[in-house]
């Protein structure tokens, strides 16, 4: 009998020490398999220069344009989420503070938005471009996925306000601050280096989603110039490189995806860097 | 002193513009999908759109079936691989191991939770892919071509993980640890407790997080449409093709035009997988809400 109990639970410790381990190759292999595959294509013209003449067919040039593509539309889209969000964010924190029934339907509502899945985005994007009569275009990327995005940037914002104790808003309130100013004076310098970490997040899931962009921002071989330039975006980039039959052009999607893979890992890890020295 | 109420007044009606703009667009979401779709679901039946499974688009007609489907497979023989993997792995690193360990997968698991899922698509096709063509299919003396359910479920799974694992850390965090405590000192072993104690308790919490990962995972389209073969059928076993709704909609987007209901069509597949996974969250979310208001 005792033997039995102890016997089942050195089995379950060991059973799930190797599936944690298991875990952790797995996502290591991920990272391996992908550079691996891809360093040998990696070069300094692939990064740097546009696509040329047949491309896709294993004609030279690279992926130059996707890169900027995907920069442009992750930092527009970035910037336009945060002019939605911090207001929301603080708004909730601030005004709604003492409404919590209200407080937790908003937070509620703002977890479902997040498990919109990117394509019902995409999708929907794509009606308002042909309700608009415009074309795939870089600004309509950047409004999609701002709205992707908004969700999760706003929860993270909203995780660090919480943590900023009540006794200090009633205390710029008797030295006779408006609410305004007790939010962007007080609350928001108070959660600032949270807030780099939200923005970062959100980011790194605008850079890194590709079935919004798909409808929405186009694809082209040159990088835009304006908004309503289509842009081409790296996770696309890989995606018709991958499909193209030719081993050369293949091997250019694993570089990307090594690109891609190093941008998010960068700004993952500062994001977390900023959260732990708080 | 007026000018700082106008600038308070200014600013608390554009945070009321822009938390109503954000509340409206789930709602402007689902009105738009009605609206493309109507074409499709004003000249077909509900339930020949959902339960046919003729799809020829260019004879006009559309059965969502063989979509729905393959959605369901994939989906679910994901959540099978996952599921046991999560919940071990998460009573391995709050229960068994170091605290040090946990400090360390913590970040580790978030930074995973952000790779693209274009990466893990990329992953399946080097990796996956031959695995189930080569070893895995000819293991159950079948042949496949390796793009097939199969290799959309395992990448789907590992993508998955970071997300499932998280919430189940999140929901042993919760419980108390006088009741652990108590079990222990009652002279249960570690298992025991885990057992009797931890899983009980955390059972609705859990299962909410199943919940989640799979209506997350129903919505991945590009990982799962590059491994899975998008051919149109009703799949007959794992190893075979499958063609999921997000595929569905991302790779045809290009020719829609051109036929004419067939944009209508992949709104409709938008709006099933829109409706399917608000009602999933609704209802996980709100059963979490509810147990920690307890």
């Amino acid at each position: 009998m005792t033997l039995n109990r102890k016997l089942e639970e050195s089995f379950f410790k060991y059973l799930s020490a190797i599936v944690s381990v298991l875990i952790i190759l797995v996502l290591i292999h991920i990272v391996y398999s992908i550079i691996a595959k891809g360093a040998s294509a990696l070069s300094w013209e692939v990064l740097t220069q546009e696509p040329k003449g047949g491309f896709y067919m294993g004609g030279g040039g690279g992926i130059f344009n996707a890169i900027v593509g995907s920069l442009y539309l992750a930092i527009g889209a970035t910037v336009l989420a945060f002019i939605i969000s911090l207001p929301v964010a603080l708004f909730i924190n601030i005004y709604l503070i003492k409404y919590p029934r209200t407080l937790i339907g908003i937070r509620f509502f703002l977890d479902v938005l997040w498990g919109v899945p990117s394509i019902v985005f995409g999708a929907f994007g794509f009606i308002l471009l042909m309700y608009m009569g415009m074309r795939n275009s870089l600004g309509a990327g950047i409004v999609t996925v701002a709205a992707l995005i908004s969700p999760i940037m706003i929860r993270a914002m909203d995780e660090v306000l919480m943590t900023i104790p009540k006794g200090l808003q009633e205390a710029a309130y008797s030295l006779g601050s408006t609410k305004t100013e007790t939010a962007f004076k007080i609350f928001f310098r108070q959660a600032l280096p949270g807030f780099a970490t939200a923005i970062l997040l959100a980011f790194g899931r605008g850079i890194g989603d590709a079935a919004s962009v798909l409808f929405t921002a186009g694809y082209t071989d040159h990088v835009p110039e304006k908004l309503s330039d289509p842009a081409a975006t790296l996770p696309l980039s890989i995606f018709f490189q991958l499909s193209s039959p030719i081993e050369e052009v293949q091997n250019r999607a694993f570089a990307a995806a090594i690109v891609l893979t190093f941008i998010v890992l960068i700004i993952s890890i500062t994001a977390r860097l900023l959260y732990r020295k708080k | 002193m007026t000018k700082r109420l106008f600038i308070d007044k200014l600013s608390s009606r554009w945070m009321v513009l822009c938390l109503s703009v954000l509340l409206l667009l789930p709602l402007a979401i689902g009105l738009g999908l009605v609206i493309k779709s109507s074409d499709l679901w004003l000249t077909h039946a509900l339930g020949s759109l959902i339960f046919s499974q003729d799809w020829s688009p260019s004879e006009s007609q559309f059965g969502f079936w063989p979509f729905i489907l393959s959605s369901l497979w994939v989906t679910v023989v994901a959540l099978i691989i996952s599921m046991p993997l999560c919940l071990l792995a998460a009573i391995f690193l709050t229960q068994f191991a170091p605290t040090w360990m946990l400090k360390v997968m913590r970040p580790v698991i978030d930074i995973l939770a952000g790779i693209p899922s274009v990466v893990y698509g990329v992953w399946g096709v080097l990796v996956i892919v031959p695995l189930v063509a080569d070893i895995i299919a000819p293991m159950f003396h079948n042949e496949s071509l390796g793009y097939s359910i199969l290799a959309g479920a395992l990448v789907l799974s590992v993508m998955s993980i970071p997300y499932i694992l998280n919430m189940i850390l999140e929901v042993f965090r919760q419980v108390p640890v006088e009741l652990g405590e108590a079990s222990l000192s009652l002279g249960a072993t570690k298992w025991e407790t885990i057992k009797y104690v931890f899983l009980r308790k955390g059972a609705t919490g859990i299962i909410s997080a199943y919940g989640l990962g799979f209506s997350k995972a129903l919505g991945e389209t590009i990982a799962v449409m590059m491994v899975i073969g998008n051919v149109v059928q009703v799949p007959a076993s794992v190893f075979d093709a499958g063609y999921p709704l997000p595929a569905l909609v991302a790779n045809n987007y290009g020719e829609m035009m051109s036929i004419p209901t067939y944009d209508s069509a992949l709104m409709f597949g938008s709006l099933l997988l829109f409706i399917i996974i608000i009602t999933i969250n609704v209802i996980f979310r709100y059963i979490i809400y509810k147990s920690e208001a307890i």
